[in-house]
């Protein structure tokens, strides 16, 4: 392995067997750091709860080791929960910054441009209309989801291409017709059945076990490598699609092919945890922010938006409002102020 | 100093190509040859296609018939970072990126270079050094580019075609919004690259500077090529009222020798 400084391109030459690279300090700093406070906020997640269990028990427990009890609670009940809000906000996030750069545009992400919507109307359905059990609503909302994001590339294409701000538009209007389908879902559903309807809305972490882990892990090392690949060329697309196409870039295919696994990935964690407002908003920007340099950010998008659910779901049960607020509501309310806060700016 | 890049002279022409977006075709059933070692500029009123043309020659446009062959290979055939390295294309609007060095945008040049595994290699280093060091703008390698003024980003963007090593380069209106100075300063960056051996073919719409500054002309209106050659040859003030439907009188550049097109004036004559 060897490394050096380009003469005036940023960041390390680095050579590593057949590899030859650039690294860029600054987003690697951000994305190890984000991983070192990704750790803190698991560990403290994991002593926390109705047995408090000191750090270091804590570390050992996950690793099998200690008290019968304290494993059982920390293996069996904390780590598959605290591991899916990670395996769910960091899918979000990555989907999140494929499709704000695919929409070139700030608010496109999946909660905006109506895949989440989408996915959660295909689920309320399952729940009202056919009383699906667990698997079946996760299936439907996964196909809801894919459903949609059809729906918007297909509408949203013109001329042959589909990016910007039609991307957007579109989805927005889509979202809006799913919304009325979920809610014509409540109002029509028996009360029992709304409640359920109304607590899968609500995006919670609560009582996910290992299955979650296991559906959502295998979601993610099948569709983030492919994801990373890709990147590169979408952030070749970010300077217009005429440029990359001459920088040997297949745009359209490309398109399609991040946006396929952007939905995937989204549907995967609609699936796991219903819906989940802010992560895919606010990670891609705060992990562009953090780098301070353009360019589509997935590895640390994934890693950030793990942290944003992971301190979320910490918070929603640390932060005794006199009600335990499923962590869907809080995210929902985050991002609400997040997005006053964007449009504010703009303005 | 030179960028590694393809050094025979690729031969580049559409054969009966119909080129367009939705609706009517803009370019029917078109033959052009792109002649090779000139300086190529394509002329004519708004709409008749030219930008069309020079897209469907840069590969960002397909045709909807008729074929664009490159060495007589359809253009299409070729994987698109082979072809890529083979001929470059700056379009008329790129998106200027936020936060981005000169230098780390010219680098992204570099991209139909580079594989999964080599990413970034010595080659792409020295590329990057060479572009700027082409278009003059090596000293500002580490100012951001939204710093820049509009002539100078130009000639970033001009760089950037550069480094990706092709021995044709097309420029889709590459003075457009800048004034008289820097227009001046990106068609002498231009003449220098053509003297270097580049094939190079732009669509420019100041009839002064195309006159000018290339060594052949093409003349478009309504899709179809009225006229081509040298410029001497090719802007008359018949040519001008036939592409234009304007009446100019062609007199010779007191500079250059090369023809002045000057507009007849329509007012009414005031007192």
């Amino acid at each position: 392995m060897s490394l050096d400084t380009p003469r005036l391109a940023s960041g390390f030459r680095v050579a590593v067997g057949p590899v030859r690279t650039r690294v860029l300090v600054r987003p690697l700093a951000v994305g190890g750091f984000a991983i070192v406070v990704l750790a803190i906020v698991g560990v403290v997640t994991l002593m926390h709860g109705t047995l408090r269990i000191p750090a270091g028990e804590v570390v050992d427990a996950v690793f099998g080791n200690g008290e019968d009890r304290v494993v059982r609670t920390v293996r069996g009940r904390r780590l598959p929960r605290f591991l899916t809000g990670v395996l769910v906000g960091g899918g979000l996030g990555a989907a999140g910054a494929v499709f704000q750069s695919v929409s070139r545009n700030a608010l496109g992400s999946p909660d905006i441009i109506g895949l989440t919507a989408g996915a959660s109307a295909a689920a309320v359905t399952q729940v009202v209309v056919f009383d699906g059990d667990r698997v079946a609503v996760a299936l439907s909302a996964l196909v809801g989801g894919v459903g949609t994001a059809l729906a918007v590339y297909l509408l949203a294409r013109r001329d042959g291409t589909s990016g910007g701000e039609r991307f957007v538009l579109v989805g927005i209007g889509i979202g809006a017709m799913c919304t009325a389908v979920i809610n014509l879902m409540v109002v029509r559903a028996e009360i029992e059945t709304a409640v359920n309807a109304q607590t899968w809305l609500a995006g919670s972490l609560l009582a996910r076990d290992w299955t979650h882990v296991q559906m959502l892990a295998a979601a993610s090392v099948v569709l983030l490598p492919v994801l990373v690949v890709l990147g590169r060329r979408l952030t070749m697309m970010e300077m217009g699609d005429d440029l990359a196409a001459g920088l040997g870039v297949n745009v359209e295919r490309v398109r399609f092919a991040t946006i396929v696994l952007g939905v995937l990935l989204t549907g995967a964690a609609v699936a796991a945890t219903g819906p989940i407002a802010f992560v895919a908003l606010a990670a891609p920007q705060i992990a562009g922010r953090l780098s301070n340099r353009s360019g589509v950010r997935l590895v640390n998008s994934w890693i950030i938006g793990a942290v944003l659910l992971a301190a979320a779901d910490l918070a929603s049960e640390a932060v005794d409002l006199g009600l335990r607020m499923p962590v869907g509501t809080l995210t929902a309310l985050l991002g609400g102020v997040y997005l006053m806060w964007l449009l504010g700016r703009k303005a | 100093m030179t960028i590694d890049r393809i050094e025979t002279p690729l031969s580049l022409r559409a054969d009966d190509v119909t080129l367009g977006y939705t609706g009517d075709p803009v370019v029917e059933h078109l033959d052009f040859v792109v002649p090779q070692g000139e300086f190529t500029v394509i002329i004519g009123p708004n709409g008749c296609g030219k930008s069309t043309l020079l897209r469907g020659l840069g590969r960002t446009l397909d045709p909807q018939a008729g074929q664009v062959l490159l060495d007589d290979k359809p253009l299409r055939k070729y994987p698109a970072k082979e072809a890529a390295r083979r001929i470059a294309m700056l379009p008329q609007t790129p998106v200027t990126p936020q936060a981005l060095t000169v230098a780390d945008l010219v680098a992204r040049g570099r991209f139909p270079h580079q594989t999964l595994l080599r990413q970034w290699t010595v080659d792409d280093d020295r590329a990057v050094e060479q572009a700027l060091t082409e278009v003059g703008m090596l000293d500002h390698a580490q100012r951001f580019v939204d710093e820049l003024s509009g002539g100078q980003r130009q000639r970033v963007w001009i760089a950037l075609t550069l480094a990706q090593g092709t021995p044709i380069v097309l420029l889709d209106e590459p003075t457009t919004f800048l004034d008289i100075a820097h227009q001046i300063d990106v068609l002498d960056l231009c003449s220098r690259l053509h003297r270097r051996g580049y094939t190079l073919v732009a669509v420019l719409h100041d009839l002064h500077l195309a006159a000018r500054y290339a060594t052949q002309v093409v003349a478009m209106r309504r899709g179809r090529i009225v006229a081509a050659g040298h410029p001497g040859e090719v802007i008359t003030a018949e040519l001008v009222r036939e592409v234009y439907d304007l009446d100019a009188i062609v007199i010779p550049d007191p500079e250059t020798g090369r023809p002045l097109v000057i507009p007849r004036d329509r007012r009414e004559p005031s007192t």
